[in-house]
């Protein structure tokens, strides 16, 4: 891991702007990510918190603005490694079949030379897929996996380059309560190594307690940037839209952690 | 092997084995991106290429080739900016690529629609010295790109946004997985035609998916799949007389039936096995109120 002093920006958005289609999505958005801070970015559907962080990774043109990852204008940026990126996603299979192992090894080619593996390569995946607790499926199909694992396993590609910038498009969406609380720990244990994390979630949940800073978004701008929202009541958020995706399970009670 | 005897046949073996490598080995990725027609597409664009190649004079095949590959990077950019009508300017593009290839044909010397039919269905019996020098060549580049940046198109056909944060030239790959399959299309065209094509590409890897569970395994059993099928429906086509195109079609979509039946019970054994290793019981337990012989007690 590279020297950042504590508190040197990982992510700055400046003045922001974004279209998908012609619909204006950011409004001149500022958000920075220090080193060392989890940051969560909350909002309604459809407030622009999953453009900005596509901003960010360049899926998303930039309009108007600046957006700098470890200090480098984004255009110019090529040190990927030092990125995990968890994309909004229920499965992570494919057209094709494809093992565990063989999805998270993808990650792990911004650390290769021509994507060739090396040794030392397969041992950053084992020890990714052994951080989310998935080791054992290593050799499954990736068709047989419950949603919880098609999550756990979108992570462990994240975290096969050994990054030391986590950005996380609602990780916790469609999981179940277990596989929830398994990924806080493993991220708890990222955090504990000295690695940033930017999140995108629909509500606190069991990662209440490791987030340093939240910010909200509302039509495209800024309408809070600090300490986590206090729990104050479902609609502390301005304009919460509450949606559980995971409440069709039945069997966990349902969770907002606003109230907790 | 009297089949080997002639010099006609030995050549018609040797594009049709090629074919059998190259088309799943495209197809593979193509079918991962859920584009599994997009080979179908480039072959109705190619049309165009060999009626120009014809009004031109100019080897039917290279000219089939440089217009396949304009129309498949054509295809990749409108996937890019074409977001609410895409497939509209696809459907265009096919029927456009279709009519041209009739148009200038007719517009040829001395051409017919009767001239076109080999590269519609296929003609492997005449195919000549220096088509399989044009095949030989593509397909080298077929395998180098396919086999040498497996990883790579892996990546990006599996999940094209995260790819972008391997760092990964997603455009440039996509791109590249567009004039493979240009290349690819024109190559298998002597062998069972532009209108068949796509079953090559596509078939052998939706066979291999009935028994495979790992990417490397699907890619592997597709390519042998590929090669035993164009080899014994050449064969075929030599012994009896039948078109070959048609037969290494129809072979394919057979072994897809066969392995299909095969697969049902090795799945049901792969998911047991599975169950038991996570330590489920196969049945719930019955409940109390019901005992073994499904009485149900109140």
């Amino acid at each position: 891991m590279k020297a950042d002093r504590p508190g040197e920006p990982v992510i700055s958005l400046r003045g922001v702007t974004a279209e998908l289609g012609s619909r204006p999505v950011l409004r001149g958005i500022d958000l920075t990510v220090h080193h060392g801070e989890v940051v969560a970015l909350l909002g309604a559907n459809g407030s622009g918190k999953s453009t900005a962080v596509r901003t960010v990774i360049g899926q998303v043109p930039v309009t108007r603005g600046e957006i700098e990852l470890f200090g480098t204008p984004r255009r110019r940026f090529g040190d990927w490694g030092r990125v995990g990126y968890v994309p909004q996603r229920t499965t992570a299979a494919g057209g094709v079949p494809a093992t565990v192992t063989e999805v998270v090894s993808s990650g792990r080619l911004s650390r290769t030379r021509f994507g060739f593996l090396r040794q030392a390569d397969r041992e950053a995946v084992h020890q990714a897929l052994e951080l989310v607790g998935m080791a054992d499926h290593a050799k499954h199909s990736v068709d047989a996996l419950s949603g919880g694992q098609h999550q756990r396993v979108l992570i462990a590609r994240a975290l096969a380059s050994q990054p030391d910038l986590l950005i996380m498009d609602e990780p916790m969406a469609g999981v179940d309560h277990a596989s929830q609380e398994m990924l806080a720990e493993t991220l708890r244990q990222q955090v504990g190594k000295g690695a940033s994390v930017l999140l995108v979630l629909h509500e606190l949940g069991p990662l209440e307690p490791l987030i340093n800073r939240a910010v909200v978004l509302r039509d495209g701008c800024v309408a809070h940037d600090g300490p986590p929202p206090p729990a104050v009541g479902q609609h502390a958020l301005p304009g919460h839209d509450h949606v559980h995706p995971h409440a069709a399970h039945g069997a966990e009670p349902v969770r907002t952690g606003l109230l907790s | 092997m009297d089949i080997l005897d002639y010099a006609f046949m030995q050549r018609a073996l040797l594009a049709a084995v090629l074919v059998g490598i190259t088309a799943p080995a495209v197809g593979i990725y193509l079918v991962q991106r859920r584009q599994a027609l997009m080979g179908d597409g480039i072959g109705h664009v190619a049309m165009t290429g060999v009626g120009l190649g014809f009004l031109l004079s100019w080897s039917p095949v290279w000219m089939a080739t440089l217009v396949s590959v304009v129309g498949a990077v054509l295809m990749e950019f409108i996937r890019w900016y074409g977001r609410t009508r895409g497939d509209i300017a696809l459907a265009m593009l096919f029927y456009g690529g279709m009519a041209g290839g009739v148009m200038f044909i007719n517009l040829a010397p001395g051409g017919s629609n009767a001239n076109l039919t080999s590269y519609l269905f296929g003609s492997l019996s005449t195919v000549s010295e220096s088509d399989v020098t044009a095949i030989c060549l593509l397909a080298a580049f077929v395998v180098l790109v396919t086999l040498g940046l497996r990883r790579q198109l892996f990546a990006v056909s599996q999940d094209e946004e995260f790819a972008r944060v391997t760092g990964l030239p997603v455009r440039a790959l996509n791109l590249l997985t567009a004039v493979t399959a240009a290349v690819t299309v024109t190559v298998a065209m002597r062998v069972v035609g532009l209108l068949l094509v796509s079953a090559l590409m596509v078939v052998p890897v939706a066979a291999a998916q009935q028994l495979s569970r790992s990417f490397a395994a699907t890619f592997a059993i597709a390519v042998a799949i590929g090669v035993s099928v164009t080899i014994g429906g050449t064969a075929t086509s030599y012994y009896q007389d039948v078109p070959p195109g048609a037969t290494i079609v129809l072979l394919t979509i057979g072994a897809f039936i066969a392995l299909t039946a095969l697969a049902m019970p090795l799945n049901r054994r792969r998911a047991r096995a599975m169950a038991q290793s996570a330590g489920d019981p196969a049945e719930c337990p019955i409940p109390a109120t019901r005992d073994a012989s499904g009485k149900v007690g109140v």
